[in-house]
């Protein structure tokens, strides 16, 4: 029964996703931003659906049945601060620009913000090694819930495998248009089966005082499992949300600035929404499910589902579960198909001149093939979801001070953002390296995030290099300020 | 005028308590009690109090510091 509520519900999602092709107008623009037609409550879900993936439903009750209540102060509150400060100032202003331009993807306005085509390139290159850790918990989220809701029945391969199936075909049916109207269903889904998945499970424990009683006290309190200077510089780490490029391919969907007014009062309720439940399931199953380590963790929330849901409820939570997944999957997929169409095979011509038809064939493709090497690195790879992602959010995060130069500093240069770019690279291997072997790893086991020295040695190079090097041409500055200096 | 500086001081307020709110993030008085206030630990309401501010902030920011110069390229370009 559990497995025919989820095959109907995977169903559901390819025949929303697909009848969005019925309004496909059969241009680029209408495949890759929907013809930035997006109202309010559309954006908002589809915003909040992106964002929400495998890490805050698997990956924040994995994290906190090691370190308690504080990772809802660590990722869910501080998102719900950081995210729609940016979506304020930064967002609407990218959405403006874009508009303006014509532009589909970071990379666009990035190379012509400084009038350089390698800054373009190494760009692209970075965000696409970054959003592929970012995929990988989404296809590897999948095939865990499916493996442990059917008791094995399913293997996690099959699991990772229907994602991807289910993914590719309504991008590659609906693009843009597809993948907004597939995320709102999601985001509806996963919220209300989040809540009810709470409810049920600690109904079932006998209550939320009796569930409590059997929790470490430890876990309560943030004091014993996260150190003070954690908390501080885990903040920059939603700002990767800024330099995301599905996100930015969402700004774009807006009918206007004004469509931003929802998403932005409304993001903090949607974060406690989902993550409240996730962080208390994560807490409340340590003192049920004992002796998961490391990874093993992020099963947490399946394993309470499988043992006080079962049957057709544990169907339904684990299609919130999946509904949570895919729909950051899509996005993610098109951007990146985006920015290969739009940044690589029409900038430089393998296509001169590219009819619509080609580009929509050619992100297509590019979705197709991105989607398989993920599910064979899925394949392959055995680690914490909340830690991948933590890793792939530190290069964003570090990226974010080109884009706000970008926007707010005239006197920023190319020279200053290669330099800020090549530092987070340089950084962020190192780090990497250094850090990827330890479980909670922070520099010198003081408790500060690597993402706290790649960011200000990132935002340092722009200013120091800009500075130093000759100031941008006035052309550039009429085109993307209405009073250049 | 004074219509314009009444709007720029609001401004300067609600940019202010935006700052205010990053610095009470870090509830560090909540970091050694294990306290349950309505069955939940006191440090895990704190942040739901602090989510529902930052809602309350967010409308506030929307209705008076809201940029419209954004909106009127819009318009522009409409027409």
């Amino acid at each position: 029964m559990t497995i025919l509520v989820i095959f109907t519900y995977l169903a559901l999602v390819l025949i929303v996703g697909t009848l969005s092709h019925r309004f496909f107008r059969g241009t680029g623009e209408d495949y890759f931003v929907a013809s930035r037609t997006i109202g309010p409550f559309v954006l908002l879900m589809s915003l909040f659906g992106t964002n929400m993936t495998a890490f805050s439903i698997l990956g924040a009750s994995g994290e906190a049945y090691h370190k308690g209540i504080g990772v809802f102060a660590l990722m869910g509150s501080s998102s719900a601060l950081v995210i729609p400060t940016i979506f304020f100032f930064v967002g609407t202003r990218l959405w403006a620009i874009g508009k303006r331009h014509g532009y589909f993807t970071q990379v666009q306005y990035i190379r012509e913000r400084w009038n350089s085509e390698s800054l373009g390139l190494l760009l692209f290159v970075v965000l696409v090694a970054l959003v592929v850790p970012y995929l990988l918990i989404g296809v590897m989220g999948g095939g865990q819930t499916l493996a442990i809701i059917t008791g094995g029945q399913i293997p996690e391969w099959v699991g990772g495998l229907l994602v991807c199936g289910v993914v590719v075909t309504y991008v590659c049916f609906g693009g843009m248009r597809g993948t907004v109207w597939a995320n709102t269903l999601q985001t509806l889904v996963f919220m209300t089966l989040g809540a009810v998945t709470f409810v049920t499970i600690v109904a079932k424990m006998g209550g939320l005082s009796n569930a409590m009683a059997t929790v470490d006290q430890d876990l309560l309190m943030q004091s014993n499992r996260i150190r003070p200077l954690e908390l501080m510089t885990y903040i920059l780490i939603p700002a990767a949300v800024g330099m995301f490029p599905h996100i930015f391919m969402h700004w774009l969907t807006a009918k206007s600035a004004r469509t931003f007014r929802y998403p932005i009062i409304f993001y903090p309720v949607c974060i406690a929404i989902v993550w409240i439940p996730s962080v208390l399931l994560g807490v409340l199953g340590s003192g049920d499910v004992t002796g998961l380590e490391g990874p093993q963790a992020n099963t947490i929330l399946v394993q309470l589902i499988s043992r006080y849901a079962p049957g057709i409820l544990a169907g339904f939570l684990a299609a919130g579960v999946f509904a949570a997944i895919m729909s950051s999957l899509d996005s993610q997929t098109l951007a990146i198909g985006s920015m290969f169409t739009h940044d690589i095979v029409r900038h430089y011509g393998f296509h001169n001149p590219m009819s619509e038809k080609h580009q929509v064939l050619v992100g297509r493709l590019f979705v197709v093939g991105l989607l398989a090497v993920t599910y064979v690195l899925s394949l392959i790879s055995n680690r914490s979801i909340f830690k991948l992602a933590v890793w792939s959010f530190t290069g964003f995060a570090s990226l974010f001070p080109v884009l706000l130069a970008a926007l707010f500093w005239k006197r920023s240069t190319k020279q200053g953002a290669f330099a800020s770019i090549v530092s987070v690279l340089v950084l962020w291997t190192f780090f990497f390296f250094r850090g990827w072997q330890t479980p909670g790893y922070t520099i010198g086991d003081t408790g500060i995030m690597p993402v706290t020295v790649v960011f200000a040695a990132s935002a340092l190079a722009m200013v120091i290099i800009s500075l130093i090097t000759k100031p941008p041409e006035g052309n550039i500055l009429r085109k993307f300020f209405a009073t250049p200096s | 005028m004074v219509d314009k500086m009444k709007i720029s001081l609001i401004r300067w307020l609600l940019f202010s308590a935006l700052i205010a709110l990053f610095v009470l993030h870090k509830d560090f008085w909540f970091w050694r009690n294990p306290t349950l206030v309505i069955g939940l630990p006191v440090g895990l309401v704190y942040h739901i109090m602090f989510c529902a501010a930052v809602t309350v902030l967010m409308v506030l920011l929307v209705r008076y510091a809201w940029p419209s110069h954004l909106e009127i390229d819009e318009d522009t370009e409409d027409k």
